[in-house]
Order: structure tokens, then sequence, then C-alpha cells
């Protein structure tokens, strides 16, 4: 078991106090510890509504963003004294699908543009022949016919093929970890099916991680394994989807949950939940950051910040409510995940593709 | 920012309490009676039948969600009933009947008053559309301001400020919100503002399309529900345009669902969920992801046919797993199932007509 | 959905590109699209009519009549004129107080204006081009300093420095010079200007996806951005030779520019010099005066052709 890339006690925050500041500083992502496993491939869904970090943090897995405190481990080596060679492997091996498939595409090129620009830039093909046969089985890997897209511009195709195309693409640098940033919120709904198998499939058969950054728990619970929870930039609740989505702990993460609109004409929402309150400025909070929304709030909630408790081994949440199952030991809250492994014997053998 | 206090907030949730009682504010009464419907653009390539000979009937108080992929037609029947179609596309035929006026024979002057006046369009994106520059309370009252007929005393500055006050507490917002920009509320503050000027008139029909797209769930559920509270203050009947089918479930009364411009099935909503009788419905509804049990993902194989090129008989045929010989050649027409439930499909040819 | 119909594929050359296929899949719609953006098409011919009356001029007449003393002087126009010698020559143009025959003129100058116009133009958008490039792309330190020079430079007047320059050189400039001189001097406004294009574009998620697909900080700006950017540029570029063309007479007519070349804006210098409006003489200053407007008027047109054709937002929808 080796890890591909740690984040350690790591902080981001946007704008700055003093003289040339404007004094507003936002907290994107707050003091977050986690672990990608390079050996056990999983998903794992961020999730959050905008503002909570999720985005933030998977530009700091990405390596777009430098943390403002904590540390970066690539294969246990600081992020920042990385040479320039083993900085070209990481971007090699994490590689992105982004919301917009249609803005991923430059409008002034054939979509083999962007299958054809990774191959050359990292030498992975010796001959056109060779380069051709990567392209196609990368296509077909995703359900494609390299027939029916390639030489075509990125408008004569559906929203669905262009998303799949920048799934083959990914595969195609043969990446340790997908790094999905709302890879089908842009998506027909009856099309987003074939895109979340595709990634499914990545996961499944060829072994890669995937990071799946949404704020659709729908999607999240039928493809990942695991599960994180960000409100304005805190982890407030971790743990596998199986213990999560049915037993939601923390207050936010159950209003989320309540909030879906869930397909059902029978099981209709409650009554209308309480407004976010942007009032505030992060470091105006002491306490908990959901506390003026808390239906459960207590006293310390706004005073103190709740630290991470351990539900059980696969689950964890920061809430007041859990104190008296104790603070996590380990900080990483990938710690509560459910390896590969143990993934394989829980999903009974007609779910596997 | 300003925001409204929890404790205002929750006195508008208890509000919302008493008033969210399903069905009961449904009438006899017919809305907007749309029939023959239709849509058309005409391009160098070509006519595109991008809304094609819909017809259906509104009622008062009724909330009805008019959903299908991108490219079905929804929007274009929504601009059209709004008489919002920009050139090429034009009214080919039909008529919409909306309080015992029909819309496509209004003049354009007549059909200005009656927009914002009797219907009200919450357009897709809508928090994009407030003015940067102008405090939300002044946008407000121009909306009222450019309605009032040149003949009628127009109103003072304190009722003006009166009925500003009134909106915003309407749509959950705080009083204060009027002296603020655009630019100093978030994206459900806004569209909560553009809800606010969509009801300054009181208007007997609200079209809200795709009202909270670009919203998170939580928001979206705050929106939805005070759209629904709104509706129920103004005795106003409801047509929502979208894709969501979560949230048609969980806001509309009756659903029409469009496929390739035709109005495929309509139906109460609870019904056709239960039991989906066209065979896009049926997998429509088979693709959506739950939350109660993990199954594979299911979409609808194949790509919805180009709006130029339709085939003869059902648009449909290509994907439909129950295809047979009559599909490829007859166009499939409207049929009363009964109970509220129509649909376009000649699988129910027989059952129709016994 | 009315979006694709409003907007048929075919006319959006933003969406559509690659060199290969350029001919069929660009050409034609740009024919289609052109018949929908007359002003483009007007300005165009409007300075296409001009280029080509001169080079006919050029095979027919004899333009090395534009020399002083070279024809009678203060002639209004006339097609016969009895000569010293007892010859008749034609002056439809008429001539000026120093014998130059205003039709020479006025075939050599027209050009000259223009080529001085393009130069300029040229080394404007070039140097601009590249300084937007480096500061947008780079940003920090580069993007800093390049900023701090342009905006110094929008601040001083553009023809001051000319002034400055050509009294500090202190002997005449050539035509190629001039053009290079007011080019140096103007390429601060489109630096700026591509500039914020180079950084709305370089957050564009596909820029963000070339640079994960391993593609080096120049590929990114030739390969990703210079493609999309080329109307935009060259709108720029119509833009700046009009500038350049009005900053060139600017200098000539106030007496810096090159006594040997009859350009427009030397024609200019000489009528004020001689009052020739006092003196009666419009054939003098019209026919100088006329190509000038031609000339800026066909540039305008042309540019905001351009600019509706690189910036969709303003494309007509048909």
């Amino acid at each position: 078991m080796s890890t591909f890339l740690e984040l350690d006690h790591v902080t981001k925050t946007f704008g700055s106090e003093g003289m040339f500041g404007n004094g507003q500083v936002t907290v994107a992502v707050d003091d977050v510890s986690l672990s990608i496993d390079e050996d056990e491939a999983s998903i794992t869904t961020v999730a959050g509504e905008s503002g909570s970090g999720k985005t933030t943090l998977s530009r700091l897995l990405l390596g777009s963003h430098v943390p403002s405190d904590g540390r970066m481990l690539y294969r246990g080596k600081d992020f920042t004294k990385l040479t320039s060679r083993e900085r070209r492997n990481f971007r090699r091996e994490i590689q992105p699908i982004f919301q917009d498939p249609f803005e991923s595409y430059n409008p002034f090129y054939k979509v083999d543009h962007v299958l054809d620009a990774p191959i050359k830039n990292f030498k992975l093909a010796s001959s056109n022949r060779e380069k051709k046969r990567m392209i196609e089985d990368a296509l077909e890997m995703v359900g494609l016919l390299p027939g029916e897209t390639l030489g075509r511009f990125p408008h004569q195709l559906s929203g669905g093929q262009r998303q799949r195309i920048m799934v083959a693409r990914a595969l195609l640098l043969k990446p340790r970890v997908i790094l999905a940033d709302e890879p089908v919120s842009m998506v027909d709904a009856s099309l987003r099916a074939t895109i979340l198998d595709s990634i499914r499939r990545l996961n499944r058969d060829l072994g890669i991680s995937v990071v799946y950054v949404t704020h659709d728990l729908t999607t999240a619970y039928q493809i990942s394994d695991n599960l994180m929870i960000m409100y304005r930039g805190a982890v407030v609740e971790a743990g596998t989807v199986d213990e999560v989505i049915p037993n939601p702990q923390h207050p936010y993460t159950k209003l989320l949950i309540e909030s879906i609109p869930q397909p059902d004409p029978k099981n209709r929402w409650g009554s209308e939940p309480p407004q976010q309150n942007w009032d505030t400025s992060d470091t105006d909070i002491a306490g908990c950051r959901f506390a003026d929304r808390c239906p459960a709030v207590m006293d310390n909630c706004r005073t103190t910040v709740p630290a991470q408790y351990l539900i059980n081994e696969h689950q964890m949440t920061r809430c007041f409510l859990h104190e008296e199952k104790g603070v996590m030991e380990n900080p990483d809250i990938t710690s509560t995940f459910q390896t590969e492994s143990e993934t394989i014997k829980a999903v009974p053998a007609d779910m596997s593709i | 920012m300003v925001q409204p206090t929890i404790e205002e907030t929750r006195l508008s949730t208890e509000q919302a309490i008493q008033t969210y009682r399903t069905g009961a504010r449904i009438t006899d009464v017919d809305a907007l009676v749309v029939d023959g419907f239709s849509v058309y653009y005409e391009t160098d390539s070509g006519t595109v039948k991008a809304c094609d000979d819909v017809t259906f009937t509104l009622k008062q108080g009724e909330r009805f969600a008019l959903v299908g992929e991108s490219g079905s037609g929804k929007t274009t029947l929504a601009m059209g009933l709004m008489r919002l179609t920009r050139p090429p596309g034009h009214i080919a035929s039909g008529s919409a009947i909306l309080n015992g006026r029909d819309l496509t024979t209004l003049s354009d002057e007549e059909m200005r008053k009656t927009r914002l006046s009797e219907l009200a369009l919450v357009p897709q994106g809508a928090m994009n559309s407030l003015n940067p520059v102008m405090r939300i309370g002044r946008q407000i009252i121009d909306g009222i301001l450019d309605h009032v007929d040149e003949d009628d005393k127009s109103p003072t500055k304190d009722e003006l400020d009166e009925t500003v006050r009134d909106l915003l507490t309407r749509v959950g917002l705080r009083p204060g919100v009027a002296r603020l920009f655009p630019h100093e509320l978030s994206g459900g503050m806004k569209q909560r503002v553009a809800m606010a000027i969509g009801i300054s008139l009181r208007p007997r029909l609200i079209v809200a399309d795709e009202p909270t797209s670009a919203l998170d769930v939580v928001v979206q559920r705050q929106i939805m529900q005070t759209l629904g509270r709104l509706q129920e203050g103004l005795d106003a009947s409801i047509m929502l345009v979208g894709h969501d089918m979560g949230l048609v479930a969980q806001f509309a009364d009756t659903i029409g669902v469009m496929y390739a411009g035709k109005l495929v099935e309509i139906g109460p909503v609870e019904e056709v969920f239960s039991d989906p009788k066209h065979p896009y419905t049926k997998l429509l509804i088979r693709s959506l992801p739950s939350l109660q049990e993990k199954r594979e993902f299911l979409g609808i194989p194949g790509l919805p046919p180009q709006l130029i090129d339709l085939p003869v008989g059902c648009a449909f045929a290509d994907r439909c797993p129950s295809v047979f010989a009559k599909c490829r050649e007859v166009t499939p027409q409207t049929q009363d199932l009964g109970g509220r439930r129509e649909t376009a499909c000649h699988l129910y040819d027989e059952e129709a007509k016994s | 959905m009315t979006e694709s119909v409003t907007t048929p594929d075919a006319i959006n050359p933003a969406e559509s590109g690659g060199w290969s296929q350029f001919n069929e899949e660009r050409l034609t719609p740009m024919k289609k699209y052109a018949l929908r953006n007359p002003s483009l098409i007007v300005g165009l011919s409007m300075l296409f009519g001009m280029l080509f009356l001169v080079g006919v001029g050029h095979l027919v007449w004899d333009t090395e009549q534009f020399r002083p003393l070279s024809a009678p002087t203060r002639l209004a126009p006339t097609l016969s004129h009895e000569l010293r010698d007892g010859t008749t020559g034609a002056f439809p143009f008429g001539t000026d107080t120093q014998g130059r025959d205003l039709l020479a003129v006025a075939i050599l100058g027209t050009p000259l204006t223009l080529r001085v116009g393009l130069i300029a133009g040229a080394v404007a958008i070039g140097l601009g081009t590249v300084a937007a490039f480096l500061a947008a792309y780079y940003r920090g330190f580069v993007d800093a300093a390049i900023r701090s020079v342009v905006d110094v430079g929008l601040a001083m007047p553009a023809l001051l420095i000319l002034i400055l320059v050509r009294i500090n050189i202190g002997r005449e400039l050539s035509i190629d010079e001039i053009g290079i001189a007011i080019g140096l001097t103007s390429w601060v406004f489109p630096a700026r200007t591509i500039r914020s294009q180079v950084l709305v574009m370089r957050e564009q998620t596909y820029v963000e996806l070339s640079r994960l697909s391993g593609t080096s900080g120049m590929g990114i700006i030739f390969k990703e951005m210079m493609p999309n950017l080329i109307p935009y540029i060259t709108a720029s570029l119509v833009g700046s030779v009009a500038g350049a063309i009005l900053a060139s007479i600017g200098l000539e007519a106030i007496g810096l520019g090159n006594f040997s070349e009859p350009t427009l804006g030397m024609t200019i210098y000489w009528n004020i010099q001689f009052s020739s409006i006092t003196l009666g003489m419009w054939w003098w200053w019209l026919p100088p005066l006329a190509a000038i407007v031609i000339v800026f008027v066909s540039l305008f047109l042309i540019s905001s052709g351009l600019d509706e054709w690189s910036n969709p937002r303003l494309r007509k929808r048909v």
C-alpha cells in the first residue's frame, strides 16, 4: 500500500488582510487531511454546495493551487520541492474531467486535437499508427465509435459524446487518478448514465482512482465508494457512502440529503429550510460554520471548532452532537474509507460490470 | 451582505406549511388553453419544427411541468406562448387562450401589457438579468411603472415603497434588500428578486423556465418552495419548464413530457411517475438515479432526431424498445386514456378506442 | 435548441477551424456570412475600388509630373491647355502654385499614405501582440513591467513623441522610417486590448486542459490561443492602420514629413503653406481630402465589420 497523493492539514485562503488586502479572507479549504492511495483504486465523492470549497480542493489536488498552510505530498515528497521531471510525471498521473464538456475544447480544432496533444506532448506513441490505435482503443473503452467521433468539430457532437471523449483523453495518459469535477451537471439526464458508467468502468477495469466532485448526492451514491461532505471549507462528514447516505450524522448532511429533489411525487420536501448566512466572514466565525443554520445548535458550537469525531469505523463527523464518540486519532479523513478489497466483498456479484 | 434573520425566515416557513396543501388550490377554471400550437424556424436548410402541434389545458391554480431533453422544444414552447420567439422562428399555427383572450392574435402593444400583468416569466438564469448598476428596489418599481396605464393615476412613492417591501417579504427577503445592488446578493437571493419582479403585477400565470438550474440543492428547494407559496398567495397557475425530473416530482401537479417538438404524454404527476405510458417516459423515469437503492445506470440508447429531418411516423421509433411497423408509417396522435391522462403512442390505439 | 437554429453553425467561424479543410469548411460559409455583414463588404469595395483606380492611373498617366515645375502653375482642372512649346496638355485635376500635376500627386500620394499606415500598423500590432501575450500569459513581473510601459505610453500623446524624435534626428525621414516611428509609438493601445483578450482566454477550460496535457507555454500561446485571436488581431490591425495614417498626416501637415514625397499629408502641408483656400484653388485641397475621407470611411467600415466577425456577441442573429 503506497500513498500517491497526501494532503496534510492543508488550508487554502483567498484574499488578504492588512494594508493592501480588502480585509475579506475566504477560507476555501480549512484544515483538510486526506490521502489518495495508489494500489487501492476507489471512487471518492467530494460533495458540497457552491462555496463549499470542493472546487478549490480539486484544484489543489491538480496542482493548480498551492496550499496556504499545510503540506501536499506527492509519493511522499513535498509538492513544492519536486524536480521538473517529477512534476511532469505528476501532471500526467492525475487527469481532470471538467464540468462543461464544450468549453474543454478549443473551438478552432476538431475533437482529435485534445486526443493528439497529450500523446504528442508526453511522447506516448512512437508512430502515427500506434497513436491512431491508442486513440481508437480509448474511444472504444468509453463506448464511442471512432468513425462517428473523430474528424468532427466539438459543436457537431452531443454533450454526452463530448464528455466521453474527455474521459477517453484522460484514459490515454494512463493516469493513477482521475479528478472529475461535476462531469455530468451540464449534460442531459438521459446521457448522464453513459458518462458515469464510463467513469466507473475506468475505476473497476483499469484500477484508476476517481475523485468525483459534485453537488449531486444521488449520482454520488450510485457510483462512489466513499464520500466527504464539505461546508464552507471544512469537511463536516466523511465515510463510506453506505454509512453516510442512509445515516447522515451532521445536521448539514441531513439538510443536504433531505433537499435532494427525489423523483418520487409521494415523497415530497418538508418545510422550507433556513437560508445560508453569508453575512459573517469566514474569519469571524469562532466555532462551527454551520451553527447559524443548524436546527440543533448548542452554546459551544458558536465558540469552539468541533474536532473530527469517529462515529464508527467507516464514518466521521465534525459535530459536537457526537463528541462522546471521541476524536479520531488519525487526522486523515480517508482512514474511514473503504478500501477496494472490502468493496469487492461488499458488492454482490451481479452489481459488477 | 444583508440576509433575513433566521427568525424572519422561520416565520415564512410556518406560513409555507399552512399553505402547502397539494391539490386544494386547483380549480376547475381553465387558465390557459393551448391548441395545436406550433413554432417553426425557417433556416437555409429547411423548416425546423421546434414545437409541433402542442395541445394542453392548464387549470387555474395548477402547477404544470413541461419536461424534456435539451432540444425537445420545451423552452421554444414557453417562449412561443410568451410571444418572445425570435426570428427566424415564428408561431406557425395554433392558439393559446389565456383567461379568454387568444395570445397569438394580440397586437404587440397588448401583448407587452399582458406580459407581467397576466403572464409573468421567470427566465432561465433570471438572476443574471438584473441591471448591475441599479438598486434592487428601483428595478422592482420600474417593472411596475412600466405597466401602469397612462390614464391610471400613477402610484405614489410611499405606495411603491410599500409594494416593494411587501414583494421582498413575500419572496423571503428582508425589505432592506431594496437598497442593495445585485452584486451584493447571492445567486439564490437574486433569483428571489427576479421572482419578486415577476409577480409584482399579480400575474395569473407564472412561466418559470429552469428557475433553479444553476443553484445548489438546498437553495433550489428554498426557491421552489417560495415559488409555490407565492403561487398560492396569488391564486395563480404555474408552468414549470425544466429537465430535472426530481424537481418536477417534488413540485408539479401535472406533467407534460416533450420529445422532438411534440408533447408525447400528459398526466397527473403521481400517476405518470408510478405508471408511465409512453415508452420515452418509461425510459426517462427508469434512468433516474435513486437514493433508495444502488443499481445499474440505465440511459436511453441513441440520440434524439434532428428536428429538421424528422422521420415519417413516430419520432421516438428509432430508440423505442417496443417499436412496431405502424410506428414508422403513421405519426401517432394524442389519445385520451381517461383520468386526465393522454399519450401519443400507437401502443394505446386499442385502449383509446374502447 | 433555439441557439443552434438561430445561429447556423456555418456562419460561426469561432466554432469551426483547422487549416486543413479551410476551403470547404470556412470559405463557403464566409461568403455566406459576408452577405450578412454589409459594412465589411462596402468597406472593402471602397478601399479596393480606390486602389484599382490608382493602379489604372499608374498605367495610363505620367506620374513623374508630381515634381514641382513640371507643369504650368495654378491651372484649374482642364482637359486641353496650350503649353509654351505649342502642344496641348491635359490636367484633369489642375496644377498647384508650384507647377505639380495634381492628378499625378493623387495617383502617387494615396498608396504612399496607405503604405505608411500599413507599415506603422504592422509594427504596432506585431509589438503589441508580443507584449500582450508575454504580459498576459506569464503574468507577475513581466506583466507589471509591460503594463507600466503601456500605461505611461498611453498617457503621452504619440504625436508629441514623434515631433521630438523628428527634431532630434534632425534630418528628413523616409516614408518607411516615418511608418516605423509611428508604429513604435502606437503599439501600446493594441497591447492593452489584446492583453485583456488573452487574459480572458487563458482562463478558458481548454487552455487549462491543454496545460494539463503537457503543452508548453509557447505551444499554448501559438496553438491554442493565437488561432482564436486572429480575427480580433486583424480587426485591431485595421484600426491601427487608420490611426497611423492620421498620425502621419498630422506629422506631415505641420511640416515634419518628407518634402520630396507627394503623400496626402504633404499635399495638405503645401495647401496650408500657399493658402489654397484663400486663393480659391478648390481643386488643390479637394482631392487629398476626398482620398483621406474615403480611406478612413472604408477602414472604419472594415474594422467594424471585422469586429462583428471576431466578436460573436455583436454578430447579428439571422
